[in-house]
């Protein structure tokens, strides 16, 4: 297709979305995070690797407002920004899908899409839900996956994993997100679902989103991604073009057999 | 591709299990939704062939108005055990909410000074109950189970021990009086399951509440406080016990420090009966209702078999462990 060329024609000139720098964050006597500092743009999928305990959950936790790091400071869509709550992160257009994908089971599809989002009329707590607008919306959001759609009225403890994973990579793109954090999105999937997630990773990216991938499979991050950064020990020791690197390479880095 | 053709999706995966066997779960699990409204049937019938008069309007009347209090405890109860947790101390902050009305009565207040004072008793437990869980994180069994003995405790000392007898026409009437074979207690247990039921289910507050009790981590992720819903379902649950000792003040015709256990009991097994799950995030207001109705029906029924008051809680408990039972087959 044209579309990747189009695509990688127009990267060098694309704006910077998130700019971390000089991250640092302990827990106690644990340093979780050292003097981190990378560039995510929009319109492409950056890819965070590195070993357990490197400090990727950790950064992706301070990204969207979870934790507060001790020093240095983020800069998302050109203004400063310090998030006090997940909830600030999301109003400015960071959504994240967890590993555990927060989705509450005995909800259903459009209850997950809408959780906390709720359509109502009304103002406060005792807003009448617009169940009916809700269900309308839910249904054309998922229609948008391209496979295996779930049944927007189905509880989400009837879905299997891919269809899980489905669903809440659809809530984080649904709601005009600038940057959508992906944690493991495929670690618990099959081979087949595995493709269809890689495919609507894909689609965010060709939407003009930024997405920012941790991932333990290298094949993947090497398919997928534009940029990979590499953490260990909880520093950011290198970033790399994917076109311009190869798995050893960032196997090497990861290790620490290279160094940057 | 468009969602009304999929529904077989989900059904069709694990489609390599025997379908019969699944079949028979899922019907476990409408015998566990609905054991309140077949076990309620059940009883009706066999009272009704064991004694003619079970279904007299009389009867049914007074078995209505007797189940408005359980009604309205149990509709509060729900709200908490939907979050997951449990409140123990429903039954004695309605005991304390009655004896402050019973204070209002004795310092000359009017009616509805006294009324405003007992669910005013009622939500100051119930806010306290919702601090300590909510913020204070520490486990709903025991700090209900605390504020059970405290606010037992505080009525005994507000009531010195004593009852105080309440002559007033409008709870005479509100008491006995009604339409129909409705009486007025009984509607407004009514109007209290009907709010409740557009509360959790059409209101964004409802859908953090089974959001909450679900999965408190997505809540959380979602930017819902699990605290503060927390608190707010403790206090309604206190807000309903103090409604409950007006009823309470009115059926009885005084204000009394007394314990209350049964009602605290019945609550809970009432939502057990009802389907609603005890780790949370699922269940109905209806389910609770038909539960409290049930637990009068079969306290009435065996009274009026001339069983011995003794066996009562025998059999609520033979019940209630059955329907818990029941749940086993849900999923």
């Amino acid at each position: 297709m044209t579309e990747s060329a189009v695509h990688n024609s127009t990267v060098e000139n694309q704006d910077v979305l998130l700019e971390a720098s000089g991250v640092s964050l302990a827990f106690g006597s644990v340093q979780a995070l050292r003097d981190v500092s990378l560039t995510v743009r929009a319109g492409e999928i950056t890819a965070l690797v590195g070993d357990n305990g490197a400090g990727k959950s950790t950064l992706v936790r301070c990204i969207c407002g979870i934790h507060h790091p001790d020093e240095g400071s983020f800069v998302f869509d050109g203004r400063q920004v310090a998030f006090g709550t997940p909830q600030e992160a999301r109003d400015a257009g960071i959504e994240t899908v967890h590993q555990n994908l927060a989705l509450v089971e005995d909800l259903t599809v459009w209850q997950n899409l809408f959780l906390n989002r709720e359509i109502a009329h009304g103002f406060g707590p005792l807003a009448l839900l617009d169940r009916k607008a809700m269900r309308t919306r839910a249904a054309a959001m998922v229609s948008e996956l391209a496979v295996n759609v779930p049944a927007v009225t189905a509880r989400v403890r009837r879905l299997s994993g891919g269809q899980r994973q489905a669903v809440a990579i659809c809530r984080a793109a649904g709601f005009s997100s600038k940057l959508v954090i992906m944690d493991e999105p495929t670690a618990a999937l099959g081979v087949q679902e595995t493709a269809r997630v890689e495919e609507l990773i894909t689609r965010l990216r060709d939407d003009g989103r930024a997405v920012l991938l941790i991932s333990h499979n290298f094949d993947q991050v090497m398919r997928l991604a534009d940029q990979v950064w590499v953490m260990r020990a909880g520093r950011c020791v290198a970033g790399r073009r994917v076109a311009r690197t190869t798995g050893e390479e960032i196997v090497a880095l990861i290790t620490g057999a290279q160094t940057a | 591709m468009t969602p009304t053709t999929s529904p077989s999706q989900p059904g069709t995966r694990p489609g390599s299990r025997a379908p019969a066997l699944g079949a028979l779960l899922r019907d476990g699990g409408i015998w566990a939704d609905w054991a309140a409204a077949v076990g309620l049937v059940v009883l009706v019938v066999v009272f009704q062939i064991a004694n003619p008069t079970f279904l007299s309007s009389g009867n049914i009347r007074s078995m209505l108005v007797a189940s408005a209090i359980l009604v309205v405890l149990s509709v509060g109860q729900t709200f908490v055990v939907l979050t997951g947790g449990i409140d123990l101390s429903v039954a004695s902050a309605m005991t304390f909410g009655a004896v402050l009305f019973g204070f209002g009565i004795s310092h000359g207040w009017g009616i509805a000074g006294c009324g405003v004072l007992a669910v005013l008793g009622g939500a100051l437990v119930g806010v306290v109950n919702g601090l300590l869980i909510g913020h204070g994180r520490i486990t709903d069994f025991v700090v209900t189970l605390g504020s059970l003995s405290a606010a037992s405790g505080l009525a005994l000392v507000i009531a010195d021990g004593k009852p105080v007898t309440v002559v007033s026409l409008p709870l005479l009437k509100l008491s006995t009086g009604g339409v129909g074979i409705i009486g007025w207690t009984v509607l407004v247990a009514a109007v209290v399951a009907v709010l409740a039921h557009l509360v959790l289910f059409r209101t964004r507050w409802g859908t953090h509440v089974f959001a909450a009790g679900g999965s408190p981590e997505a809540a959380t992720a979602t930017g819902i406080s699990v605290p503060a819903i927390k608190i707010a379902v403790y206090t309604v649950c206190g807000v309903l016990a103090g409604l409950a000792a007006i009823l309470l003040v009115a059926r009885v015709g005084a204000a009394e420090p007394a314990a209350n256990t049964s009602f605290l009991l019945n609550s809970v097994a009432a939502v057990v009966l009802g389907g609603v799950s005890l780790v949370g995030g699922r269940g109905s207001v209806l389910g609770p209702v038909l539960g409290a109705l049930l637990l009068t029906a079969l306290s009435n029924g065996l009274t009026l078999l001339g069983v011995s008051p003794f066996y009562q809680p025998v059999a609520v408990g033979t019940v209630v462990v059955l329907a818990a039972l029941l749940t086993r087959f849900r999923k």
